[in-house]
């Protein structure tokens, strides 16, 4: 943290005169697809560390729910999972990055705004939805928002929730200060340090600081800020609307595969089905790969390396993870949630 | 002899001509090739859908910001969050030259003091503050005041009405309505004091830091300054008759002053540059509501754009006054 302000400046300069200095007439003729398969693999941005959602384990291998996300997009044209790498971003970067080209895609806890999506890149299908949330000590004994008056709340910029946060303490005559930090680390610690009585940003990130950065997350209770539900979404950059198609069916085959019922154990069986939705989802029934010009086994690929998006969810950050997120609003539309499987025909 | 290869030759062997010549081509390369880049930019940013222009400094900010000078809430525009930014920037460095410039100065003194235990705490703080990272120092006193100092129910509370919380020292302040004065006295709430005066601990650890760190290197130059001037002018001050004070104040300042002015104004302006990195103790500097308009707004080139015309401005408006005043300090040679 301590260099990393003079190094973002530096880096956030770099992407400004990237923008400069890439000719646009280089970048019309090859599209995205094609550039990622000459490279190798695809570029993904990646959080600086929230737990469940995007962080190297101590091997040094990318974990998380927006990991699995871009692991995807590689199954789906590579056939393999790991030809993705990852670069970390703040959330001040995470725009200006995918807008220059530093990164193909970025499924990076990005809440899909009006102003975002208008100005430069495209939202794909949300990966996760979730709720603006305050944290606070249990022994202040507030459980409510409206229970926060004159209270002290450690937020970080270069996010939604400071217009939420700044949206709340008005509409409830709340009075809240902010103290506001552009790293999540310096945020965090000061809430930590008791500079706050309340920190506040998406509730998945607020469980996952409470599992990984406390010694007893029994004492710390988390609320919603607001009644509003913030679609998290993998976004792409303007103009390639072949790249932002692969993005998205990429992840339409993780909810629809576990619509299907097809599991990264069962997968190889499931080619034998007599569904033929299964089996046009699978690739044996022919076509689906040739629309988005990628090989005919795409979604099979993914759930093979992968699994389903209820066995991702359930390893990054439902029951078989630390932080033991409800499925809640993630749940299948059959299921009284709100991820929607659009069909595969 | 042709007269033509003549006048090529001479035009050649000119070097008024040459280097009119060379200089043209300089400015025409460089015009080009900022042409080049602003006509890059403005397709690339186009073709990716970004909207070019200043239109969004009228739109409601919607964003907080935690402390300012001027009055501010989430309603106001862009543009004045953008002035809010600048206003609290202006005050720190402000204040931080005043404050860096007295313990300088005391600094200086003691570092050319005949007690040796002044001279000693003097050569220390100069070696500590200008041999660690200004960054590390923020960060240590921002951990200091923040972890050192308690929750605010258990607020220390060493004169009446004055508390000193892990979140500010409270102070009461006269407030004026209807025409009356009342001092306000801090009350304690279900979380924090409000009411009177507040000092918040990310404006006294960026005040405290900056200005200890600032202050090592004015008084060196002020030590230096003062070294400048001849041992001679002391003993003739002092064979006067004169007192010691005196003879600083009246004799040697004056001819010091001459060396101190054009270091300590690149210092100034350092210090104004160096409250931007205030925002990793989380004060709001302009560099900070700048950082956050971008983030909100996605208009990264017109953002920084607007950081380096201010900060052009106040660098180049510091460097002027500061000459004008080294002019009228400079030595008349008659």
């Amino acid at each position: 943290m301590i260099a990393s302000r003079a190094r973002r400046l530096v880096h956030f300069t770099g992407l400004v005169f990237t923008a400069c200095l890439i000719s646009h007439a280089a970048r019309a003729e090859q599209g995205t697809l094609a550039a990622v398969k000459e490279r190798g693999y695809v570029t993904c941005g990646a959080s600086q560390g929230t737990v469940g959602f995007g962080v190297p384990d101590d091997q040094g291998n990318w974990q998380g729910l927006d990991v699995d996300t871009c692991r995807a997009v590689a199954a789906a044209v590579f056939g393999d999972k790991d030809k993705a790498r990852f670069v970390p971003l703040s959330g001040q970067q995470r725009l200006t990055a995918l807008q220059t080209g530093e990164v193909d895609i970025l499924p990076r806890t990005t809440t899909w705004t009006l102003q975002r999506d208008a100005n430069g890149i495209n939202f794909t299908t949300p990966n996760f939805y979730d709720y603006t949330a305050f944290m606070v000590r249990k022994d202040t004994g507030v459980t409510e928002a409206h229970e926060m008056k004159g209270a002290s709340v450690c937020v970080q910029t270069g996010s939604t929730t400071e217009v939420i946060f700044a949206d709340v303490s008005r509409a409830l005559d709340l009075d809240l200060r902010p103290v506001i930090f552009d790293s999540v680390q310096a945020t965090r610690q000061a809430f930590f340090a008791g500079r706050c009585d309340a920190l506040i940003t998406d509730a998945s990130a607020l469980a996952s600081v409470r599992a990984s950065q406390t010694t007893s997350p029994d004492d710390y209770i988390i609320f919603p800020a607001n009644d509003e539900i913030a679609a998290l979404s993998p976004a792409v950059r303007h103009g390639d609307d072949q790249w932002f198609d692969i993005v998205k069916w990429s992840f339409q085959a993780l909810i629809m595969a576990e619509q299907l019922g097809i599991t990264q154990s069962n997968v190889e069986m499931m080619l034998k089905s007599r569904d033929p939705n299964i089996l046009r989802f699978l690739g044996v029934d022919k076509g689906n790969g040739k629309a988005l010009g990628l090989d005919e086994a795409w979604a099979s690929n993914i759930i093979r390396q992968l699994g389903n998006y209820a066995e991702i969810y359930d390893r990054n950050v439902g029951n078989g993870s630390p932080l033991k997120i409800e499925r809640g609003p993630n749940k299948l539309q059959r299921d009284g949630g709100l991820m929607l499987p659009l069909p595969f025909n | 002899m042709d007269p033509g290869h003549n006048l090529i030759g001479g035009w050649v062997r000119d070097a008024r001509v040459r280097s009119a010549a060379f200089q043209t081509v300089v400015a025409v390369a460089a015009i080009a090739l900022v042409w080049w880049l602003a006509h890059n930019t403005i397709n690339n940013l186009a073709q990716r859908g970004i909207t070019v222009g200043f239109d969004f400094l009228g739109r409601a900010a919607r964003f907080p910001i935690s402390e300012s000078v001027l009055p501010y809430s989430s309603v106001d525009t862009f543009a004045w969050a953008f002035v809010v930014g600048l206003g609290n920037t202006l005050f720190a460095s402000a204040l931080i030259i005043v404050l860096a410039t007295l313990l300088g100065f005391a600094t200086a003194l003691a570092r050319r003091s005949r007690n040796p235990l002044a001279r000693g705490i003097g050569a220390a703080f100069v070696e500590t503050m200008r041999n660690t990272p200004l960054v590390v120092q923020l960060l240590f006193w921002y951990a200091m005041v923040t972890l050192g100092l308690p929750h605010p129910h258990d607020a220390l509370n060493p004169l009446p009405g004055v508390y000193l919380t892990d979140r500010g020292l409270y102070i009461p302040w006269p407030r004026i309505a209807d025409f009356s004065f009342a001092m306000e006295y801090p009350t304690l709430g279900r979380f924090n004091y409000s009411g009177g005066l507040a000092l918040t601990p990310e404006f006294t650890a960026m005040l405290v830091g900056l200005v200890f760190y600032s202050a090592a290197f004015v008084g060196e130059i002020i030590r230096g300054g003062i070294d400048a001037v001849a041992r001679g002018q002391w003993e003739a001050g002092r064979a006067l008759g004169l007192p010691e004070s005196l003879v600083l104040r009246r004799i040697i300042m004056p001819q010091a002053l001459r060396v101190i002015i054009p270091p300590m104004t690149s210092q100034y302006i350092n210090i104004v540059k160096n409250t931007t990195l205030a925002l990793v103790v989380g004060y709001p500097d302009i560099a900070f509501v700048t950082a956050t308009t971008i983030n909100q707004t996605g208009q990264a080139v017109e953002g920084i754009l607007l950081l380096m015309i201010v900060f052009l401005v106040i660098s180049i408006g510091g460097s002027l006054l500061m000459n004008w005043y080294n002019r009228r300090m400079a030595l008349t040679v008659r």
